[in-house]
């Protein structure tokens, strides 16, 4: 510091000051070890927790680091770097739960996965053992019937709001709705079907099919959502291009303008498959679950991954222990699934990205 | 005129016909949108009117629907906004550490990551809270009882891990992705020409920040949060396995006895309802319903706003 | 193959808004007319009402007569889908379809229709096409390539044979060269020059030397204020035009006294 200062008048008096005394670009990461450093050593002596620790290191780190800067760098540059570690502390705070999760996730449930856990069902096991065969197939049939009533619905609407519609009173009502649409409770999704089926074929049904019809409510949003989107971004140009050839205006928009804006459109529904395939609560309501295998989605109960795992750690008794792995390994091939699709949306959104320049 | 040329009127039935089709099966879709939400609207009014004259046993032992449903909206705003009052500061840290002090190449990773998780499913973290936050996080509550339980939050007493505190903390841990990743837009659409007026003036960091990105970006952070919000109301699966519910109004977010949340009541007993059970469980989701709607609006009209002054 | 336009009092509303007044004109076939005039005059607008593109705009609409080889464009029994197919346009950025290869952006019309046709008579389409357009020669071997990776000048000119590839009447250009380099430029109009014994030309240009050089007729278009309709103020031989037009106001525009 005395060196800063000495230095200072020696530059030419005449220049405009442009050396300010600054710590050096390693002070963040010195303060931090140093912080660690002083808490770890009074936690040893103190016996403190480990939790304890890293909050007064924390603490010693925010106090120390700025009044460092404040002491050199003035006023100013030491409420920026206040406000840096703040920023990265929220960020690291945020992590933990985070990691943990992830982490929590994979350790629980990686052990009990093994071909049996994946091809049985759960049909008069009560201990150990059994699979979840039976709800992987359920999952899988019911996003599956969802994505169908959701895509081809989702993607017209989208083509009538942008194509048709063009901000008539109409359209901007579709807009409104869809934006209610997005913001329903998945549980209050789960009632309308159930109410819905409950005046067709009275009280007390349950079968895949109301459950896919429940998720569409939630997916037609994020699919029109993302299909309005994209076909926003295609350029006027095109489509006056192919008018311009004499060709009809659904043709366009079928030959056009939907292969134009085909990538963002998978990217969206692959995001919106992954986001439904682990509802839980709409299902829980009108599937209900089983502990066989069904296959037929408009006859009886079915079991899905999301239930499974709720279920599996309600239930209680005395196997819970057994419930909760089987639930931990269910909960790791859920993620899984969703994880997979997600990245895959991204790698088809790279892949179709609209090729510019040259 | 060289030659002369046959009127091609030919295509124009067909062309047209196909137009008319298409046009018909758009517009289609766009009513039934319309038709489902009417009909989300409607089913759920007729399932649930007749829960207005329950009472007695089959408004679970509650006088009326309204003192039946109280306690749960109570804990329902109990546990979202505890939710988002523990997210927003976090999610607002975090956005701002992507979009301006992190490296580009950190930054463009760690986003990757807060939209993967973002996607986890509501019944994973359902069950990462009940198995190992709330076991985790019960030494915590027992030292806040004992050493602040003069406030009215913490008097516990610290016997289970699964409050409502707890289950406030998963939906926070769960909104922090969305609120994260909408405001990490919003500030990343910060003009640049303002930024560098500012680090022209010679702003420091934080001052360019503080002058330029969050005027900016402010309706579209209070958007986020009450989408956020909207959100945290309506989830489910997360508080039901999560939170040790007996449903009543109370503010010690850490004894065993915590209220419960519509969404989480409706899932928990809907199972075993029957006859106008099932009715004042309806009637409880549409309250859910209307709340939600009203926050989202609510939301949606600050973005509105914000986005015609900008 | 190529056939004239006749106008006559058409005027070009947007909803309320009259932007062209009043014009009236006739097009020779195979010859090239450019339309020349300061920004917002019209002179666009007036070109896309020509093969019924303005309508593409909501609330855009026309009074009016055009009359292509005897019939009434406005007429209500005729199809603008089919006017289109008959009345080809060039726009002024190039536009080829992003998704299509170079093969498939030329063919695209006649795909688009749903045109069903042989393999040889597709590749026979193809080259005619692109020969047309003078840029066979250069993209020939890389036809399966995306059309977005060719340089904006062989971009324009795929345009071009994706335009003559459904073997229209008239050709419409608007400021076809406006986002072109010199040389793309020279080569667009040197095509223009080729095109003109097959087909009728209309050109809109921001460019007069370009009107002068590959034009045999010239309109010239202006507006009184702003905000008040564009119309056409002559029309005459581009040589007569440049050299000693009959309207005060067109020489000052073109000696550069003026826009």
């Amino acid at each position: 510091m005395s060196l800063l200062e000495e230095r200072r008048p020696a530059a030419k008096p005449t220049a405009m000051p442009l050396v300010a005394p600054q710590i050096p670009a390693y002070a963040p990461w010195l303060a931090a070890v140093l912080a660690g450093g002083i808490a770890a050593l009074a936690g040893l002596l103190l016996g403190w927790s480990l939790v304890a620790v890293v909050l007064v290191a924390w603490a010693l780190l925010v106090v120390g680091l700025p009044a460092w800067s404040a002491a050199i760098e003035g006023e100013r540059r030491a409420k920026d770097r206040l406000v840096t570690t703040i920023a990265w502390s929220t960020f690291a705070l945020a992590m933990i739960p985070l990691a943990s999760l992830a982490w929590e996730v994979v350790e629980n449930g990686h052990a009990i996965i093994s071909s049996e856990f994946l091809t049985y069902d759960m049909r008069g096991v009560l201990g150990a053992g059994g699979g979840i065969y039976h709800a992987l197939m359920g999952t899988l049939i019911i996003t599956a019937l969802a994505t169908a009533i959701s895509v081809p619905i989702g993607v017209m609407a989208a083509i009538y709001l942008v194509e048709y519609g063009k901000g008539n009173r109409l359209a901007r009502t579709i807009t409104f709705l869809v934006d209610v649409m997005t913001g329903i409770p998945s549980i209050v999704a789960g009632l309308f079907a159930f109410a819905l089926f409950t005046m067709i074929f009275g009280p007390g049904v349950r079968f895949g099919i109301g459950g896919a019809v429940a998720l569409s409510v939630l997916m037609i949003p994020i699919v029109v959502r993302a299909t309005e989107e994209m076909l926003k971004l295609v350029p006027e140009e095109l489509r006056e291009a192919s008018y311009a050839l004499g060709v009809p205006k659904w043709r366009t928009i079928v030959k056009v303008v939907l292969p134009t804006a085909l990538g963002g459109i998978v990217t969206g529904v692959t995001l919106a498959i992954a986001r439904v395939a682990g509802e839980t609560a709409p299902l829980l309501i009108i599937v209900g679950t089983t502990t066989t295998l069904n296959l037929n989605p408009f006859d009886g109960r079915m079991a899905t991954l999301p239930v499974f795992i709720f279920s599996s750690v309600t239930t209680g008794g005395k196997y819970d222990a057994e419930q909760t792995a089987r639930a931990w390994g269910a909960a790791l091939v859920l993620v899984a699934i969703v994880m997979t699709l997600n990245l895959l949306a991204r790698a088809v959104g790279k892949v179709f990205a609209p090729k510019t320049g040259r | 005129m060289s030659t002369t040329t046959t009127a091609p009127s030919a295509p124009t039935a067909v062309s047209r016909r196909g137009d008319s089709v298409f046009a018909g099966l758009a517009t289609g879709a766009g009513l039934l949108i319309m038709l489902a939400l009417a009909g989300v609207a409607i089913f759920l009014i007729i399932e649930g009117i007749p829960a207005i004259s329950a009472s007695g046993e089959q408004a679970y032992g509650k006088d009326n629907i309204v003192v039946y449903v109280w306690p749960l909206l109570f804990g329902t705003l109990l546990a979202a906004v505890i939710a988002l009052l523990i997210a927003t500061p976090l999610a607002v840290g975090v956005a701002l550490v992507i979009s301006h002090y992190a490296p580009r190449r950190v930054a463009r990773p760690i986003g990757y990551l807060i939209d993967l998780l973002a996607a986890v499913p509501s019944v994973v973290y359902g069950l990462w809270g009940r198995a190992v936050l709330a076991p985790a996080i019960l030494p915590v509550y027992a030292w806040l009882a004992d050493h602040l339980g003069w406030l009215p939050f913490f008097d516990g007493p610290a016997r289970t891990g699964r409050t409502i505190l707890t289950a406030a903390i998963v939906l926070a841990v769960m909104a922090l992705p969305i609120i994260t990743a909408i405001c990490r837009e919003v500030f990343l659409q910060t003009p640049r020409i303002h930024e560098e007026a500012a680090l022209a003036l010679g702003a420091t960091r934080w001052e360019m920040i503080r002058m330029t990105v969050f005027p900016y970006a402010r309706s579209g952070v209070i958007s986020a949060v009450m989408l956020g919000l909207g959100r945290a109301l309506g989830e489910t699966m997360a508080v039901a396995m999560v939170l040790s519910a007996s449903g009543l109004v109370t503010i010690n977010l850490i004894s065993a006895e915590n209220p419960s949340t519509i969404a989480a009541n409706i899932a928990l007993n809907f199972g075993n309802a029957s006859g106008t059970k099932v009715n004042v469980l309806i009637f409880s989701g549409l309250v859910l319903f209307v709340v939600s709607f009203a926050v989202n609006f609510l939301g949606r009209w600050i973005a509105a706003r914000g986005q015609v002054k900008a | 193959m190529a056939t004239s336009i006749d106008i006559s009092d058409l005027n070009i509303y947007y909803g309320d808004f009259l932007a062209v007044e009043g014009v009236g004109m006739t097009i020779r076939a195979r010859s090239v007319t450019a339309f020349i005039g300061p920004s917002g005059c019209g002179k666009s607008t007036f070109l896309r009402s020509l093969n019924r593109m303005h309508e593409v705009i909501p609330g855009a609409r026309v009074e009016g007569k055009v009359v292509v080889d005897g019939q009434s464009l406005y007429d209500p029994s005729v199809d603008p889908v089919a006017v289109r197919r008959q009345i080809g346009m060039v726009f002024q950025r190039p536009n080829p379809f992003p998704t299509m290869s170079i093969y498939e952006n030329v063919l695209a019309g006649n795909r688009l229709n749903s045109k069903r046709m042989k393999k040889a008579e597709a590749d026979d389409i193809v080259e005619r096409s692109l020969r047309g357009a003078n840029l066979w020669t250069e993209v020939k071997d890389r036809l399966g390539k995306p059309g977005m990776g060719l340089s904006g000048g062989q971009q324009q000119r795929l345009c071009i044979a994706r335009a003559i590839a459904v073997e229209p009447q008239v050709l419409l250009m608007d400021e076809p060269c406006s986002a072109l380099d010199p040389i793309s430029t020279a080569a667009i109009e040197d095509l223009i020059h080729e095109l003109k014994s097959d087909y009728t030309i209309v050109i809109v240009t921001h460019n007069m030397q370009q009107a002068a050089r590959v034009s045999d007729d010239t309109g010239f278009f202006n507006l009184k204020a702003a905000g008040e309709p564009g119309h056409l103020v002559e029309f005459n031989a581009t040589s007569k035009v440049f050299s000693n037009p009959d309207d005060p106001s067109t020489e000052a525009y073109i000696s550069g006294r003026f826009g």
